[in-house]
């Protein structure tokens, strides 16, 4: 055990202690929060194409306000079709616009065209399209002699609030659902990533130490699976260091982001708190959206989420660190000859994520049983399952297959390194690893 | 006494056996000569006296006791295939690598603190390892094998790399701390080396041992009754007839006589003759020689 503290330490100073290590550390929330405003920007990025076109409308439908808008300037003429194709050319426009009439009021399909020398993107034909169907809804409104005011009255909001049959459960807010699985989505995603990323930090630093020839050295002083062991949980630790570091400087930067963005402290303060009472201002709804989030996430059983969210990174961190250990030492000298093993690992990751997103929609669904018994998948199914109430038969179950697990993949992994550690040059295959498990 | 013993040891991986029922005892106080051609099982045999594997059956004995948890911190193991962590600093690097030999904090930092003055590399202990040249890092490397002064010192292919100069540093340093009572087991297929160092010689082929003993026993058993001689003049033709003789250069002969010839008679016949003799030896063969023949044949 002296020695694998020893080893730990080693791993973990080793990392710590690197420049690299206090720049990502730091960086990377900087990061996150700059790859979500470059997505969003790109995402809300409007067509900067600029078009004129002359619409001829003979019908009369698209009577006034029919303006410019997604770069598009519309310009209404009276001419004939067949005039305004032969002068076409001449004329600055990029199209021709041709709405016919309706042949009766109450026809559901109506076609248009758009007469051009080049092609129309998909955003300019969405756009297009959307404000003919506007304004031929509003002619028809005006022909049929709808009063547009009865027609607002028609349409009405719905929200499902679900309600405890018996008083003394407790009563949650139709925002539960959302912010549990919101929550859920979230622990899955997290779990993920320190999966991938540490276990090819294992697997790397595993596979170093091969090609450093410095690994003879060191099992001649250590077990191999000792060593393997210091180093899985060192570069846990160093992960466990990343992440509080992130917790405390998460909140912190939000705090002065919020701040600086003219939100009061008072408000944050406020809103944070539990009781439903809306402070003056936050009528508006997505103020009380807000609101409604804080509330929820301050009803969570805590105190069952957040020890079973340690258990399942733990124990997922641990099945796949020391599998990538064990595929790391069955690695040659050339990182890219390990990818027919790295595979077989990654196929269950992978799965699991895509799993997470039916499994946070329906918490309790037969796939996410069962997916959240298999060990391999319930580090990241069962976080993603924890905003919602699950039976805690389900909890117990998976778990117990946790933790054996963990122990079962451990001792395999440390049967396959103490192998593959000592081959030089080659690379293994999968079945010459299955017989290392089983080699004296 | 042997400081090891190795009993009826075998190894085998799924497709061949690297170690083949090998027994044989190693003195305590010695330098031990383990030979063999690449791939004879060398390193197998050596990974099992060091703990590394397990043999599939046989025994080995460290001073009289069996193979146990504590046995890799009597032994130094300096292996063929060998490097340091790069990044690590040098004094930060042997203190670990001491640590897991058992010493605690305050035996390794004297021990250090030794060895760097002793090899005149005090300024060295803040680089990195990656800074260092390839013969200083064998330097490093040396120092770590020795560093908690084990008993038995396992040296495959020390000198693989080093120049003349640090060559001669390390094997100096082996002798002395042979002196000091450390046994040593130099695997080598660099024969010139060994003839150079060892007292006794195990020979390993295709995993079995075909030749064990004394150096300077394993030569007279495999000598092959060849006399080198020098004179002044031609040799008598009938003296030519009775003896083969090979003329090898300017007056210098080679004579290989057979089994009931003795060489005692031809010398006294040769200065019957009035032949003059500058020199006349003996030509023992060397362990090279010896190697390749057992090897081959």
């Amino acid at each position: 055990m002296d020695k694998v503290l020893l080893v730990l330490k080693r791993e973990y100073l080793s990392r710590v202690f690197k420049r690299s290590f206090l720049l990502t550390t730091l960086l990377t929330p900087f990061a996150i929060l700059l790859f979500i405003v470059v997505v969003g920007l790109i995402f809300s990025y409007d067509s900067d194409e600029k078009k004129k076109v002359l619409v001829l409308d003979p019908g009369k439908m698209l009577i006034d306000d029919f303006i410019s808008s997604g770069g598009i300037d519309y310009e209404f003429t009276d001419k004939d079709l067949a005039s305004l194709k032969a002068e076409f050319t001449e004329s600055d426009f990029n199209g021709i616009l041709y709405i016919p009439e309706l042949e009766e009021i109450g026809v559901n399909n109506h076609k248009i065209f758009y007469y051009s020398d080049e092609q129309l993107s998909l955003d300019a034909t969405n756009s297009i399209s959307r404000k003919v169907q506007g304004k031929i809804k509003d002619y028809k409104i005006v022909q049929m002699g709808i009063d547009p005011n009865q027609l607002q009255m028609l349409d009405t909001k719905v929200t499902l609030d679900p309600e405890p049959i018996s008083d003394d459960q407790e009563d949650t807010s139709s925002m539960a659902t959302l912010v549990g699985s919101g929550l859920g989505g979230v622990m899955g995603y997290v779990m993920f990533f320190f999966i991938l990323i540490y276990g090819m930090m294992v697997m790397r630093s595993v596979m170093e130490e091969k090609i450093n020839r410095i690994v003879e050295i060191i099992i001649s002083s250590v077990k191999p699976f000792q060593l393997m062991l210091g180093k899985i949980l060192g570069v846990g630790a160093v992960g466990l260091t990343q992440i509080v570091i992130w917790l405390i400087l998460i909140p912190t930067f939000s705090y002065v982001a919020y701040a600086f963005l003219g939100m009061s402290a008072q408000d944050i303060a406020a809103s944070s708190g539990a009781d439903m009472n809306l402070p003056e201002g936050m009528e508006d709804s997505f103020a009380a959206d807000i609101y409604g989030v804080m509330g929820e996430l301050s009803r969570l059983n805590w105190w069952l989420i957040i020890p079973l969210f340690i258990i399942y990174f733990i124990g997922g961190y641990i099945i796949y660190t020391s599998l990538f250990a064990a595929v790391g030492s069955a690695i040659g000298d050339d990182l890219n000859e390990g990818n027919s093993l790295t595979f077989p690992l990654m196929i269950p990751i992978i799965l699991a994520v895509y799993m997470m997103f039916r499994v946070v929609a329906v918490p309790n669904s037969n796939l996410a049983v069962w997916s959240s018994m298999i060990p391999f998948l319930s580090p990241i199914i069962m976080p993603a399952r924890l905003g919602a109430e699950i039976p805690s038969w389900q909890i117990a179950l998976s778990v117990a297959l946790l933790v054996l697990f963990c122990i079962f993949s451990v001792w395999i992994a440390g049967r396959i390194y103490r192998v593959g550690i000592l081959l030089y040059g080659k690379k293994a295959s999968l079945k010459e690893l299955g017989k290392w498990i089983f080699t004296n | 006494m042997s400081i090891l013993s190795i009993q009826n040891v075998v190894k085998e991986y799924h497709n061949h056996t690297a170690v083949d029922n090998v027994s044989f005892e190693i003195p305590k106080g010695k330098i031990f000569g383990l030979l063999g051609p690449n791939g004879a099982g060398k390193t197998s045999l050596i990974r099992i006296i060091t703990s590394i594997t397990r043999p599939d059956s046989g025994q080995i004995l460290l001073d009289g006791e069996p193979i146990n948890s504590r046995t890799p911190e009597q032994i130094g193991y300096m292996p063929e295939e060998r490097g340091l962590y790069k990044k690590m600093k040098v004094g930060d690097h042997l203190k670990y690598l001491g640590r897991l030999k058992g010493l605690t904090e305050k035996e390794v930092k004297a021990k250090l603190e030794y060895w760097m003055e002793k090899f005149e590399i005090q300024d060295w202990y803040k680089k990195k390892i990656e800074e260092l040249s390839k013969g200083m890092q064998q330097k490093i490397q040396f120092i770590a094998t020795v560093l908690h002064e084990p008993k038995l010192l396992i040296l495959d292919e020390p000198f693989s790399g080093l120049d003349p100069v640090n060559s001669n540093l390390i094997k100096d340093e082996i002798y002395r701390l042979n002196q000091e009572g450390t046994s040593v087991i130099f695997s080598t297929h660099r024969m010139e080396q060994v003839e150079e160092i060892c007292e006794r010689i195990v020979l390993i082929h295709k995993g079995k041992k075909i030749l064990e003993g004394q150096v300077a026993d394993v030569k007279h058993e495999h000598k092959e009754n060849i006399f080198t001689l020098q004179l002044n003049g031609d040799i008598p033709d009938q003296l030519q007839a009775r003896y083969d003789f090979t003329s090898k250069s300017n007056e210098t002969y080679e004579c290989s006589l057979e089994d009931q010839q003795s060489s005692d008679v031809m010398l006294t016949e040769l200065i019957g003759s009035g032949v003059s003799i500058r020199s006349f030896e003996e030509k023992m063969p060397s362990l090279n020689e010896i190697f390749i023949k057992l090897v081959k044949g």
